[in-house]
């Protein structure tokens, strides 16, 4: 598995990103109505998710799963904002028996927080998951050098 | 540390090395334990630290995304670019 913090993965995804941004500038005067702020916000959004999503491709289920949703994105915008933000609604507390077995709880909210493992084993959902992990990491980490870079 | 779960709590049987193997890998990634000396971190605890992981970065992403749309019209992204790439990567 190639490693998602390697730098080629880190600059295509700048690139990528990068790109993205030039056009959603380019599309709309830049205007200071709350409604354009908050379009631009989500579209700002989409591209990071859809950049890192493209960087690595079908090579695995949660990029997959992103790309899939986005591709959707028109018809489901509202639902998978709500999807999100009612990860945290779902909880319940945590049933194990011994302090380090994993509960049906527990295993169900990180399937409601990582993309497309929906009907993996937990062995192959925990794997998706730590290569999940280490690219968020990683978007937000380009994300945060973008804002420092231009913020100064 | 065991983490096959008994049919009794209506939970499933998982072998033992693979669960090990994953979680440590997870728990290598979470910057909460990572730091911590002790081996003996629970599945659960590790299962729990990454959902609170993730949420706490989609929540950045959300708020990043924020701040760069109201940066937005200052980006000059070509002349940047190879520079945001260089300071990446050092």
């Amino acid at each position: 598995m190639k490693n998602p913090s390697s730098s080629s993965v880190k600059s295509r995804f700048t690139r990528r990103f990068l790109r993205a941004l030039i056009k959603i500038n380019r599309q709309k005067p830049s205007s200071s109505s709350s409604r354009e702020i908050f379009l631009r916000y989500r579209r700002i959004r989409i591209a990071a998710d859809k950049a890192m999503a493209c960087v690595i491709g079908s090579r695995r289920a949660w990029s997959r799963a992103v790309l899939r949703r986005i591709k959707n994105q028109k018809r489901k915008r509202l639902a998978d904002s709500l999807r999100r933000s009612n990860g945290i609604h779902g909880m319940k507390k945590m049933v194990a028996k011994e302090e380090d077995e994993i509960s049906y709880e527990q295993e169900n909210e990180l399937r409601k927080l990582v993309p497309g493992v929906g009907a993996m084993d937990l062995c192959s959902m925990l794997d998706e998951t730590a290569h999940y992990v280490m690219c968020l990491a990683t978007q937000v980490q380009v994300m945060r050098k973008i804002v420092d870079f231009y913020s100064t | 540390m065991s983490s096959r779960r008994s049919s009794q709590s209506g939970v499933s049987r998982i072998s033992d090395d693979q669960i090990i193997e994953l979680v440590s890998k997870l728990r290598q990634l979470l910057p909460e334990i990572r730091n911590r000396r002790s081996d003996k971190v629970s599945a659960s605890k590790v299962l729990q630290e990454t959902c609170n992981y993730i949420r706490n970065l989609h929540k950045e992403v959300d708020d990043l995304s924020e701040r760069l749309s109201q940066l937005l019209s200052t980006i000059d992204a070509d002349s940047a670019e190879a520079a945001i790439i260089r300071s990446l990567i050092m």
